[in-house]
């Protein structure tokens, strides 16, 4: 399949890009990845006049720690970040990325990407609202940091200006009694998962939740942060019953649709599932346990 | 648009450089079937789902269907074609005919490359390293048993060597 012509614009520097993004009109495109664009190119969905290839700029995909932040170049790739040592001292970004579509997809799929996309089936939007995510943006007049929740307004929809790029993302490392987990249930590893819980807790003393985000990905418009849930266990005991509470109020919070990946009570159901399974991992991890997690498909 | 724009990649294929003129918009599966008449590198889905189309850039697995020519400009590329040497089989090729890792062979290419890349990153996987990896390339024959068997034997006979 061949997407619609464009003309073809390689940039060597983020300002270039976006002079060129200025120059060439509301119709151009970044070129990342391209796992997401080129797919939608090809069936048609997406017809931009002209592509800024910001591939060969160099000094975008480093992954680094630096004053209690992790900073994760925009063109890093899936298959980076899962192999970053970095990135393996939080355990939920690792979930994350190590289950994102497949191999190849990985290696060639950016997270800077996929954030600016904002597809509300999307894996890092979730992951990442669990912790303090800004998003570094490079325009004409300079650099400007964007909170991740102010960032993505609608589904596919972000905050960029047209002739704005993105730079960098800085996460917040969580505190050492902190603990997360990502957990996304796909039909089979290449397709959009159905649902996803993504849950970071920190723990007080033994068994007590000082402080807690629950949000759920592919069952609204956006990644939704289910605020109630987390009330069902801040400052409180993490026991089964609490737990049990939690994974009822995000079943509530969540607003799926039916589709082809399953009704909407089916969803409801397996997020209610997974909240509860992410909480369970999550709070074991806040206590230094190493616990595997990420994406489940059938043949895993 | 008035006059097709076309512009030049260059990519070393199999160690050897290449060179065309294309369209932007060509893809890399068909700039190596269609440009460079190298025809291993299958179109299967051709919507980034079944692998097929997998072939190593820069040493890492992409799905060649969804990759314009000019992303991979200046790169190294190896497709099922550069597998064997001087005539002789690549131990993973020899490893898939050994186990009958195929049936059809239309995925095979692509699989024959993601278990190349495994094993580049990983010489000795477990059951569960190999499902994991091979994830992104569909097979409708086999049932994937016997391709279990062909990259468990791959990686013995390369342990060997």
């Amino acid at each position: 399949m061949y997407s619609h012509p464009f003309s073809y614009h390689r940039a060597k520097s983020l300002a270039e890009a976006s002079k060129l993004l200025q120059e060439l009109g509301e119709e151009p495109r970044v070129l990342a990845g391209g796992q997401s664009l080129i797919p939608l190119m090809k069936m048609r969905m997406a017809r931009p006049s002209a592509l800024v290839d910001i591939n060969f700029i160099p000094g975008l995909s480093g992954i680094q720690s630096h004053n209690g932040e992790l900073r994760v170049g925009a063109l890093a790739r899936h298959t980076d970040i899962e192999m970053s040592e970095a990135v393996a001292a939080i355990p939920i970004l690792h979930d994350c990325a190590a289950g994102i579509a497949d191999v190849q997809v990985r290696n060639q799929g950016t997270i800077g990407g996929s954030l600016a996309e904002a597809d509300p089936s999307g894996d890092w939007g979730a992951a990442l609202l669990t912790l303090d995510t800004s998003v570094t943006c490079v325009g004409p007049q300079g650099e400007r940091a964007i909170k991740l929740e102010d960032f993505i307004k609608d589904a596919f929809t972000n905050v960029l200006a047209h002739d704005e790029l993105v730079r960098e993302i800085a996460i917040k490392k969580p505190a050492r009694n902190s603990g997360g987990a990502y957990l996304a249930f796909k039909r089979c590893a290449s397709v959009y998962a159905t649902a996803s819980a993504a849950v970071q807790l920190t723990v007080e003393g033994k068994d007590i939740c000082k402080d807690i985000r629950v949000v759920l990905g592919c069952v609204g418009l956006m990644a939704i942060r289910a605020k109630r849930a987390e009330e069902e266990l801040r400052g409180k005991k993490i026991d089964g019953k609490a737990i049990q509470r939690a994974a009822e109020a995000a079943r509530e919070a969540a607003e799926p649709q039916s589709d082809m990946r399953g009704s909407a009570d089916y969803k409801r159901a397996l997020v209610a599932a997974l909240v509860k399974r992410a909480i369970g991992i999550a709070a074991r991890r806040a206590r230094g346990e190493r616990v595997e997690a990420g994406h489940e498909y059938v043949g895993r | 648009m008035s006059a097709v724009e076309k512009i030049s990649v260059r990519i070393r294929v199999n160690g050897e450089a290449r060179e065309a003129e294309v369209e932007p918009r060509t893809l890399l599966v068909d700039f190596l079937r269609e440009n460079l008449n190298l025809t291993g590198t299958h179109i299967g889905c051709d919507t980034t789902y079944c692998g097929a189309c997998t072939v190593l850039l820069n040493g890492r697995t992409v799905k060649s269907c969804t990759l314009f020519a000019p992303m991979a400009d200046g790169g190294e590329i190896m497709t099922v074609e550069g597998l064997s040497t001087d005539g002789a089989l690549h131990p993973v090729q020899h490893a898939f005919a050994e186990c009958h890792g195929l049936q059809c062979g239309y995925c095979t290419p692509g699989l024959l490359l993601s278990t190349v890349h495994l094993l580049s990153k990983n010489a000795q996987p477990s059951e569960q390293q190999i499902r994991k990896a091979i994830a992104g390339n569909t097979c409708r024959c086999t049932g994937y048993q016997n391709i279990l068997k062909s990259i468990r034997l791959a990686a013995s006979e390369m342990e060997k060597r």
